[in-house]
């Protein structure tokens, strides 16, 4: 495009990438921000001289956190409920969305299916009835309430069985005449061609077990089997206003110092720092696969 | 038996068998969901109980009809949490839509490659963090003890704000919170939509004559006509979701009768205060009005701009 020299779209412009350049800043700055407190000095924290820059630097509050048994056991907690709820529902969408994405001629109940999964999104219980659910079926306090029952992603597999859709149907027929079993043919034809949308919907998995808080909250019994945000939760926020909740574990009161609490926000977040370059790149294949199709 | 019911039955049982396969392969997944997902509806019968949670969920429970509805309309902090849902959750979806079109409709006009990938790349950062982790960054930034935030707004002579206690400013530092999380990664859908349009129409209103806020206005927005309409009527089921996980994590209790919605008082009396038949009750109520609601909203999209989900 040829852009006129027009001084009105010179003004333009300018505005144009100081408002642009300003709103990408909020969303680093408060990050940077506490990066620089986790590297200050106590004093210097709680007074308040920090900005974006780590004032008398020290690694001394990184060093209490590896010292903490239990922000290392709720990271443990974390990263097996991630590898495992990633596998468990990686495991149903591929099962689902196949049957899902073949057409009314191949598979009759199709629509019928479809709709069963489509419900859930429309209607829910509510908490109270599925926190007596989960009880009932004898979850409750056990690391399997983290994973079981969200096992199946119907999101994911509406995502999933639109991609599964793109494939020709050639491939399958090719494979069906050299005698494969739909088993099979779902294995070695459909999920080695779909490894972007495999990847998508997989990392969509990984962020939702690694942000997840609630459920830790809901059915764990205590802290102590808490994964590392809901964790997290009785640090920096229980302890700043709300003062719900059974808050009689004292080693907490110990921690509240506006470093560590820094420190373990950061090492919160970094998995998701790290993988954020993959992130975005296959996030923003998978939104616009699911919303704007056709 | 003649012959053509035969080979229509044949027929029949091959097909099943053809099929087969993948009744198997969705029967694991149809479990679970029942399980997790149909029990619990079937479960919001709770909702006419005088409900002892130590009899179980379908245990020999007391009918009581409507009284914990009726029980909830007369409860003080109900309807304020109703009131406050409405209107934390109308800002929301208006400026979901608002905010991410015009950042979308901006970056496009951004000719420096380079500029615009990182101002892309930051801005779809907080929506990946947890409302645990920005909770406890905004708890810390907003803070009007020397808060990051009241420190930059002291520099031009505004006093220190209490954004989260104050019952003047929750509701906006909600919306405003909750916006600087989402915006970025909304425009993704609404660049791809102008990513889609053909370049000879800025090529031949350049030569009709028509300047650079012409272009957007004339070309630009129109184009992404479709998807801002489909986006808006999806959103629409929002109507009752004001955002549980971030409520959650920032309200206190000087804020409840501004900041308390819908889904905080269902936790507090149904797990905090144990009262299950009137917390489902509540629950009930939302998701009656959310369904009406999704379902129209799907309806529409489907009608008006031929969305299907599957």
């Amino acid at each position: 495009m040829v852009e006129s020299k027009h001084w009105s779209s010179i003004l333009f412009n300018v505005l144009n990438y100081l408002i642009l350049g300003l709103l990408a800043l909020s969303c680093l700055i408060p990050l940077v921000h506490v990066f620089a407190i986790s590297l200050s000095s106590s004093a210097a924290a709680t007074g308040g001289l920090v900005n974006l820059w780590p004032v008398d630097f020290t690694i001394e509050s990184y060093a209490y956190v590896a010292r903490r048994a239990a922000f290392w056991r709720a990271m443990g907690i974390s990263i097996l409920r991630s590898v495992v709820g990633v596998t468990i529902n990686m495991f149903f969408c591929i099962l689902c969305a196949y049957p899902l994405s073949k057409e009314k001629d191949q598979f009759r109940a199709r629509t019928f299916y479809a709709w069963y999964f489509f419900l859930t999104m429309l209607v829910s219980g509510g908490l109270i009835p599925l926190y007596m659910v989960v009880r009932m079926t004898g979850l409750m306090g056990t690391f399997w309430a983290l994973v079981i029952p969200g096992a199946v992603p119907v999101y994911n597999i509406i995502l999933l069985l639109n991609f599964f859709r793109q494939t020709p149907r050639e491939l399958e027929d090719a494979a069906i005449i050299d005698g494969a079993t739909q088993w099979r043919i779902m294995w070695q034809v459909y999920v080695p061609t779909s490894t972007a949308a495999l990847a998508t919907v997989a990392l969509l998995s990984t962020v939702y077990h690694w942000n997840e808080w609630f459920h830790g909250i809901l059915y764990m019994n205590s802290p102590d089997q808490y994964p590392l945000q809901s964790y997290l939760r009785t640090i920096v926020i229980d302890m700043n206003l709300s003062k719900m909740g059974a808050n009689d574990w004292q080693a907490l009161v110990v921690v509240s110092d506006k470093t560590v609490k820094c420190a373990q926000i950061f090492l919160a977040s970094l998995p998701i720092l790290l993988v954020y370059p993959f992130l975005q790149r296959y996030f923003v294949k998978g939104m616009v696969l699911g919303s704007v199709k056709g | 038996m003649s012959k053509p019911v035969n080979t229509a039955s044949l027929r029949r049982r091959g097909a099943l068998k053809r099929e087969l396969p993948f009744h198997l392969m969705l029967l694991p997944g149809v479990i679970l969901v029942f399980i997790y997902m149909y029990v619990p509806l079937s479960g919001l019968i709770i909702a006419f109980q005088k409900f002892i949670p130590a009899k179980g969920l379908f245990g020999n429970q007391k009918w009581i009809g409507w009284d914990n509805f009726i029980y909830l309309y007369h409860l003080p902090g109900a309807i304020s949490a109703l009131r406050n849902t409405i209107i934390i959750a109308f800002w929301k979806i208006l400026l979901h839509l608002v905010i991410p079109i015009t950042v979308s409709i901006l970056l496009n006009e951004v000719q420096n490659a380079a500029f615009r990938r990182t101002a892309q790349t930051l801005v779809y950062l907080p929506h990946f963090l947890s409302w645990i982790i920005l909770g406890g960054i905004l708890i810390d930034i907003l803070s009007p003890n020397g808060g990051f935030v009241n420190k930059i707004l002291g520099l031009f002579g505004v006093k220190p704000i209490f954004f989260l206690g104050s019952n003047d400013h929750f509701r906006f530092t909600l919306i405003a919170t909750d916006v600087w999380k989402e915006f970025g990664f909304n425009t993704i859908v609404y660049l791809a939509a102008i990513t889609n349009i053909d370049p000879n129409q800025y090529e031949a209103a350049t030569i009709d004559g028509a300047n650079r806020f012409q272009r957007m206005i004339y070309i630009t927005l129109p184009n992404m006509r479709m998807i801002i309409v489909l986006m808006m009527v999806l959103s629409l089921g929002n109507v009752l979701n004001a955002g549980f996980d971030q409520v959650f994590n920032l309200y206190s209790k000087q804020v409840y009768s501004t900041g308390d919605i819908l889904d905080t008082f269902i936790y507090r009396i149904g797990l905090l205060d144990a009262q299950f038949g009137v917390a489902t009750a509540m629950g009930m109520f939302k998701s009656v009005v959310s369904t009406l609601f999704i379902s129209v909203s799907y309806y529409c999209a489907y009608r008006f701009a031929d969305y299907r989900i599957f």
